[in-house]
């Protein structure tokens, strides 16, 4: 027997099949110039930044930067070219394809109805400089980032897990991560409750939502044949009327032979 | 961090013994008035809020990890668990990001419906806000009224697509149905009812002296604030900023229709309250033009695109090559090209951005949602401080935040 090939790199869903001749087709990059705003405002820009490219795709631009200069550029693009309103920052990993995270900044301006995108890439072990001290909303952003993709992020004043509890382990958006949890997240809650010796008792979680357990008679899953807790499988059909052994106060007894059914709403 | 232990796991660990006069009390995340799984950490001094931590994360269902294993017609479903209570946004949030990315444009006939179902969405979700915000406040009354309308706009949902709650109406690449006999009729009916509805609800609210002592003044977010903490939708607007991306950046149909954008300057609680009301009504106005433009469209439902798009029914049945398409496109998914999109739309809520980054694959390389209440929920740690605790419920229920799509 061969144990079988798991990429450790990346432990997401791959296409089953591709054809051996098909070629990705890319979206256009357009030129900067082909925008009368963005090109003035690269212009403006590259009088003081560096940039590894700048194109447009479908309607915004793109900037792709260093990853030292983030700070720099984006409050230069607040403060002189009105791009006021961080949408969305996040990151990308490619750390199996070069060791690399692509964090991107999503910025808007109102005045002028623009969106830009700022791209830059920063290696696996380095951090990013903060900037929440521009954009607010980069505050949560960013932790968020560093908890789900496990970037680190410098300068930032309360980073810490937002979404995951603060004991994770792992960064659950990272190519690596698997979709249903590595170890310590199947066993998250046995291992804090209960401890580590506890996993043979309680048994891994049942996660087929399609399982249907026929013997299970405690947690009454015999739809018309449920029996009390603990007690034998019964196939007498049991009564769906009642609500309350002695009735609810205020309400009538419901009857199914008695309730009628509208056809068209009062 | 603190230490875990068995007895003492990590959430339960909260120092509430203070040497000082502050008490600190969680609120959360099991609240009536949290709208859903918000934790606050709240250090009160008397009654006054003096320092607010919001946690949130107790709804965190991974669906950006699920997107990433799942073909980008399976991912469709998974969009109406965000924001729940305006399902169809997301799901024409997501399918406009995937339609641009592919480079798509549907049939005028999908334009017509998708739009419909997003203004009444636009009502179902603002008339849900009311009613819960209204509880919260202690108006009863209010919350049965527009419970019952919302009811009925359910019902048209369910009319439309068989479900009230979470719709996948919308597909990529269109809609799946053109809208049943008599749709149309039902909709004239509930839309012509609407306005005399929300003159109720104001007639309820508007001068209630208990509704503007709880409303006005508080919450107060200045339009510096809102655009640097990334507020979007009314609360963007009750600052007094005019922005409405479907004005502003106008996609599907809201270019040809004639709406207006209300704003406030006020900047509080109220001010929001007056927006939803008036949005409901600009939303019925979008409805009737939408019901004449409706009989002017070929009935063509869904784009004519075989590389990403299965053929009608019937084709399939009947046509060789259709079939073969469509079993590619089910077993493998369409393939878009590569490069990545962010698409904002308004969302009930505010602006809903999908970003998806493609490498080409049937599956997306990342996907981000940009969830409106998460933005909004962040605000919250600034907005709270030195407001009393009798307004943090009133605060968190203005601010229309929906847990679904904060988590994701």
């Amino acid at each position: 027997m061969m144990r079988e090939y798991k990429d450790r790199k990346n432990a997401q869903k791959r296409a089953y099949y591709t054809d051996r001749f098909y070629v990705v087709p890319s979206i256009p990059k357009e030129d900067v110039n082909s925008d009368e705003t963005f090109a003035k405002d690269y212009k403006e820009l590259k009088k003081h930044f560096k940039f590894k490219e700048a194109y447009i795709q479908r309607g915004q631009l793109v900037l792709i930067i260093k990853p030292e200069d983030n700070k720099k550029i984006l409050s230069f693009l607040k403060d002189e070219l009105e791009y006021t309103f961080l949408s969305e920052l996040s990151a990308s990993d490619y750390l199996a394809q070069s060791g690399e995270f692509e964090i991107f900044y999503q910025l808007l301006s109102m005045s002028k109805r623009k969106r830009l995108r700022v791209k830059c890439r920063i290696k696996e072990n380095s951090a990013i400089e903060s900037v929440h001290t521009i954009f607010k909303s980069a505050d949560w952003a960013e932790r968020e980032m560093f908890d789900l993709v496990g970037v680190n992020v410098n300068n930032h004043y309360n980073l810490k897990r937002i979404i995951m509890p603060d004991d994770w382990e792992g960064h659950p958006l990272r190519k690596a991560y698997p979709l249903q949890g590595d170890e310590a997240a199947q066993w998250y809650e046995v291992d804090k409750i209960f401890g580590k010796e506890y996993r043979d008792i309680i048994g891994p979680e049942q996660r087929d939502p399609a399982r249907v357990d026929k013997k299970d008679t405690k947690n009454f899953a015999r739809i018309y044949h449920e029996v009390p807790y603990g007690a034998k499988p019964s196939e007498k059909r049991t009564n769906q009327d009642y609500q309350e052994e002695d009735g609810v106060f205020f309400i009538d007894e419901f009857k199914k032979s008695n309730s009628k059914v509208l056809n068209t709403r009062r | 961090m603190q230490q875990v232990n068995r007895l003492k796991p990590f959430f339960e660990n909260l120092n509430f013994d203070r040497d000082d006069n502050r008490m600190v009390v969680n609120f959360g995340p099991q609240h009536p008035s949290a709208h859903g799984q918000l934790r606050l950490i709240l250090e009160l001094d008397g009654e006054q809020v003096k320092k607010a931590i919001p946690d949130i994360g107790y709804l965190h269902r991974g669906m950006e990890k699920m997107a990433e294993n799942m073909i980008y017609n399976e991912f469709l479903p998974t969009t109406d668990r965000m924001d729940y209570i305006a399902a169809t946004a997301n799901n024409y949030g997501y399918a406009l990001a995937v339609e641009r990315l592919i480079g798509l444009e549907v049939p005028r006939r999908a334009k017509v419906i998708r739009t419909m179902l997003l203004e009444l969405n636009r009502i179902i979700s603002h008339l849900f806000w009311l009613a819960t915000h209204a509880l919260d406040v202690g108006a009863m009354t209010v919350f049965l009224y527009c419970f019952r309308e919302r009811e009925f706009a359910m019902d048209l949902m369910e009319d439309y697509c068989g479900a009230r709650l979470t719709h996948s109406a919308v597909r990529i690449g269109g809609v799946p149905l053109d809208l049943p006999n008599g749709w149309l009729d039902k909709l004239s009916v509930y839309i012509s009812q609407m306005h005399k509805n929300i003159a109720d609800y104001e007639g309820l609210l508007d001068q209630n002296r208990i509704w503007k002592m709880r409303l006005e003044d508080v919450g107060v977010i200045s339009k510096e604030d809102a655009i640097s903490w990334g507020c979007s939708g009314i609360v963007l607007r009750g600052s007094g900023v005019q922005w409405d991306i479907r004005k502003e950046e106008p996609y599907e149909l809201y270019d040809e229709l004639e709406f207006d954008v209300p704003y406030s300057d006020r900047c509080d609680s109220y001010g929001r309250y007056k927006l939803y009301m008036e949005e409901m009504r600009q939303s019925v106005r979008i409805l009737r033009q939408l019901i004449d433009m409706y009989q002017e469209t070929e009935p063509q439902t869904m784009a004519h695109a075989p590389q990403y798009i299965s053929a009608p029914k019937e084709q399939i049945m009947t046509q060789n090559y259709s079939l073969m398409q469509h079993f590619v496109l089910v077993t493998q998914g369409m393939r878009p090209p590569k490069g990545e999109v962010y698409v904002a739309t308004e969302s009930p809520k505010g602006e809903l951005g999908f970003y998806i980054n493609s490498e080409g694959d049937p599956y997306p390389y990342r996907l981000k949602v940009r969830a409106p209440s998460f933005w909004h929920t962040s605000i919250l740690q600034e907005l709270l401080v030195d407001h009393y605790i009798a307004d943090v419920t009133a605060i968190i229920g203005n601010l229309n935040i929906v847990f679904g799509e904060i988590d994701r």
